[in-house]
């Protein structure tokens, strides 16, 4: 479960993220949409503890995030959106490390380490050096490695970018088997197709407000049954097809 | 949902007991997996680098060793004052290393808990606060102290040797060794720690501004206080008394250093002290744990802020506009790229982290120039003619340095935007002369003011000055011309850190060449500054001939390492698929 209590990140005079409450239940995946620069990625950012917030709280699984951080962070699997990955480790290596970093070790890792590999084909890959790694599979096994100790939370920030069509339908299952047995995810994404499909509930962002939150049905009941696209659009004040002419004819 | 999905969601929940979170050992297991896989890593010709490197090093120590053994060996002789030479000279070179350290540990801190990119990652797990400091200071000790351990170790050698300092001498040596890195490494991440959360957001760049202004005024001051030129000098005392009595006082006695060297020296005078080693370890425990105690307060509030934009909106300055005006007659593309070029350089931080070091380095140098013992008994007008002639040597050093830090490293920093200049209609001539001006036009000013500032402090001659400035004028193209050259043929295009580049095997390799083309050049004109010297000395008139055979060759030479090295980088870089 993920509880956001006015949130707000401030840079300077200009609000990043202004104020967001936000409840994520267990056993939801929770899409979060908005345009570039709206503050997706620095609320993730903040419920990973990466940022701190200029106000607010975070809760993740009952537990304040600024009160305990690593109790908190122990209950956190987090996938960023430009994530880095030790070149010089090989796969395994980097699996390894990072359930060690959440004090798991052992068989059971090396068990699931594999399983997790071999999902996502890396199998053959599991021994080389990452830097050998194409962008797609560096993507896949920084995936691999927000799974590896069985978290209760993932935050996932941009989670298709770089998977061809194969890992992204096994993301896609793995996702949702996940929050079937109770878990939560928050997955931020600029891909409709993916949280119309996927998400159980979503909210548009922008500017750091949350303009709209619900499920898909609630959110097209309100906009007289428009798709996603044309409720996002309407929602951030998109008016991209008239500027895109413009912007030809200049 | 496939079969295996399910295999891989199975399992019972875990249960995280805190106490066996990540322990230090395992935070730092990526850099130890990552070190002992390097010399794995698929790059061409790795024996054969092995064996250089360690060919350079290994010469490099015995010239240290043997220099240093014979001075030594020299001291022990005099009687009364040898062995408090030997000891000043200790002090010195270790306060000289403490200096350094700090400097290094502070640049150093800033990259490795601020900047490394592993940081999301380990802040983002439950790594307990203490774990992770432990794991960045020993990560920013290591990556900061290698070079002085390096430097350290054929000097205590040296020492233990001439002065047989028995089977224990190396565990003394390390046990004065060890604190005396981790109190610069502790000091030098507070500072940064105080420093990150002082400023405003991402404002690295002034950060290590205020850094660089210390750092030099630090130097400077260190050397006034020492005044090393004083020892070189001994008629300058008024009485054998009065110089001894200097080199009984202690160089600082508040400094690690100088517990360093009186530890070591006390082990060597079989007078062995324990207070040093006290006084070392307990400043070193008391330096870490207040450094906990800050990093457990201010690390999270300091990193958050680390990420925070400090500048969001960037306008082009008049400077900026000046040049944009001044170069458009050369053409848009040109205008462009050397614009990028000037716009990437004072924008990215990693550059500038390294201006700090350069920046001492010439404060060091100037400054060593004008107290040099140039007058008085012994020097001779010979003597006065040729240390400026020398000066030309160190200063070639000096912008060989500046070469390898900021232009060789150009091509690699390209690796990632390839793509797009590469598939545009720009030619490879055109990206690497804009390159190669942007790069050494500065270096070339820095050249002229320092071989100006340096030849007013040395009161050199008319004929002097201008032969340095002919000299470093043409020795600035030509180094710069090694470097894109050498930055062309060995490019690290998947490097995480700018900083890294100068040291790799291509850097190592464009040193070596600006060395031998230092020598060639002060080799060829070393016979006519030789012959106008003396004929002046003489009143007599000089060889033409010699003038013109001495200076032209150089200037070849220059010239040919100036336009080569660019021709073959155009090849390469023509030939490049990425």
């Amino acid at each position: 479960m993920i509880e956001l209590k006015g949130l707000t990140k401030k840079y300077g005079s200009f609000t990043a993220v202004d104020s967001i409450d936000l409840s994520v239940p267990d056993g939801e995946l929770f899409g979060f949409l908005g345009p570039n620069g709206a503050g997706k990625t620095t609320t993730l950012r903040m419920i990973a503890g990466i940022l701190q917030p200029t106000a607010g709280s975070i809760h993740l699984a009952g537990i304040d995030l600024s009160a305990d951080p690593i109790a908190a962070k122990s209950k956190l699997g987090f996938i960023p959106d430009r994530p880095f990955i030790y070149e010089k480790l090989t796969g395994a290596e980097f699996l390894r490390f990072v359930a060690g970093l959440y004090g798991q070790d052992g068989d059971k890792v090396e068990h699931r380490g594999r399983e997790l590999m071999a999902l996502f084909d890396l199998e053959e890959w599991a021994d080389e050096l990452v830097e050998s790694y194409s962008h797609g599979m560096r993507q896949k096994l920084i995936i691999s490695s927000a799974f590896i100790h069985r978290p209760d939370v993932i935050v996932v920030d941009e989670p298709m970018v770089g998977l061809d069509p194969k890992a992204a339908r096994i993301l896609k299952d793995l996702f949702r088997a996940y929050v079937r047995r109770g878990h939560t995810i928050m997955m931020s994404t600029h891909t409709l197709e993916v949280a119309e499909t996927l998400c159980d509930r979503i909210a548009i962002i922008q500017h750091g407000k949350i303009r709209a939150v619900g499920k898909l049905s609630e959110l097209r009941s309100e906009s007289a049954g428009a798709g996603l696209e044309e409720i996002f659009l309407k929602l951030t004040g998109e008016t991209a097809a008239r500027d895109a002419m413009e912007v030809l004819d200049a | 949902m496939p079969n295996d999905l399910a295999i891989s969601l199975s399992g019972p929940q875990p249960v995280v007991n805190l106490l066996s979170t990540a322990s230090l050992r395992h935070l730092l297991s990526p850099k130890l997996l990552s070190a002992r896989a390097r010399p794995l890593g698929k790059t061409e010709n790795r024996v054969g680098r092995l064996v250089l490197f360690t060919a350079i090093g290994g010469i490099f120590w015995l010239m240290v060793f043997g220099l240093l053994y014979r001075l030594l060996r020299y001291f022990r002789g005099i009687p009364e004052i040898g062995a408090l030479l030997a000891g000043k000279l200790l002090a010195l070179t270790l306060l000289s290393l403490l200096g350094i350290l700090i400097l290094s540990n502070i640049v150093t801190a800033l990259s490795s808990f601020f900047l490394a990119k592993d940081l999301d990652l380990l802040v983002a797990a439950p790594v307990d606060w203490l774990r992770l400091y432990g794991a960045k200071l020993l990560e920013t000790t290591i990556h900061s102290s290698w070079m002085v351990v390096l430097i350290a170790t054929p000097v205590l050698t040296a020492y233990g040797i001439s002065y047989e300092g028995g089977f224990f001498y190396p565990l003394v040596a390390i046990a004065a060794m060890i604190p005396l890195l981790l109190i610069p490494s502790a000091i030098g991440s507070a500072l940064t720690l105080l420093l990150v959360n002082i400023f405003p957001a991402r404002r690295t760049r002034d950060i290590l501004s205020v850094i660089a202004v210390l750092a030099a005024a630090g130097v400077v001051l260190l050397f006034r206080l020492v005044r090393p030129e004083r020892l070189a000098r001994p008629e300058g005392f008024r009485s054998l008394i009065e110089f001894i009595s200097l080199l009984r006082t202690p160089t600082s006695s508040w400094t690690p250093s100088e517990w360093a060297a009186q530890g070591i020296m006390s082990w060597l005078r079989s007078d062995a002290e324990i207070l040093p080693f006290y006084l070392l370890w307990s400043t070193a425990a008391v330096a870490i744990v207040i450094g906990a105690v800050l990093h457990r307060w201010l690390y999270m509030r300091g990193f958050s802020k680390s990420q925070e934009s400090g500048e969001r909106w960037v306008r082009q300055g008049p400077f900026g506009r000046l040049v944009a005006r001044a170069l458009t007659p050369w053409g848009v593309m040109r205008r462009e790229l050397v614009l990028k070029e000037m716009r990437l350089f004072f924008r990215d931080t990693t550059q500038w982290s390294q201006l700090i070091l350069l920046a001492v380095l010439v404060v060091v140098y100037v400054f060593n120039i004008k107290f040099l013992p140039l007058r008085g008994e012994g020097i001779t007008f010979f003597l006065q003619n040729v240390i400026p002639f020398v000066n030309l040597i160190l200063a070639g050093f000096v912008l060989a340095s500046i070469a390898a830090r900021f232009i060789f490293p150009g091509i690699s920093l390209e690796g990632r935007t390839l793509w797009l200049l590469r598939s545009s209609p720009l030619e490879m001539r055109q990206l690497l002369w804009s390159k190669f001006w942007v790069g050494t036009l500065p270096l070339l000013v820095l050249a002229l003011i320092l071989i100006f500032a340096t030849g007013i402090l040395l009161e050199v001659s008319n004929f002097m000055m201008a032969v340095s400035v002919f000299t470093i004028t043409l020795m600035t193209f030509a180094i710069a011309g090694l470097a894109l050259g050498f930055g062309a043929l060995f490019p690290k295009f998947n490097t995480e850190n700018a900083a890294q580049i100068p040291t790799s095997f291509g850097g190592l390799i464009l040193m070596m060449a600006s060395i031998a083309l230092i020598a060639i050049v002060i080799v060829l004109e070393a016979r006519p500054v030789y012959q106008y010297v003396g004929t002046q000395y003489l009143k007599e008139t000089p060889s033409v001939m010699g003038l013109w055979i001495g200076f032209g060759g150089a200037a070849l030479v220059c010239l040919a390492a100036t336009f080569i090295p660019i021709r073959i980088a155009i090849r390469r870089m023509k030939e490049l698929e990425r």
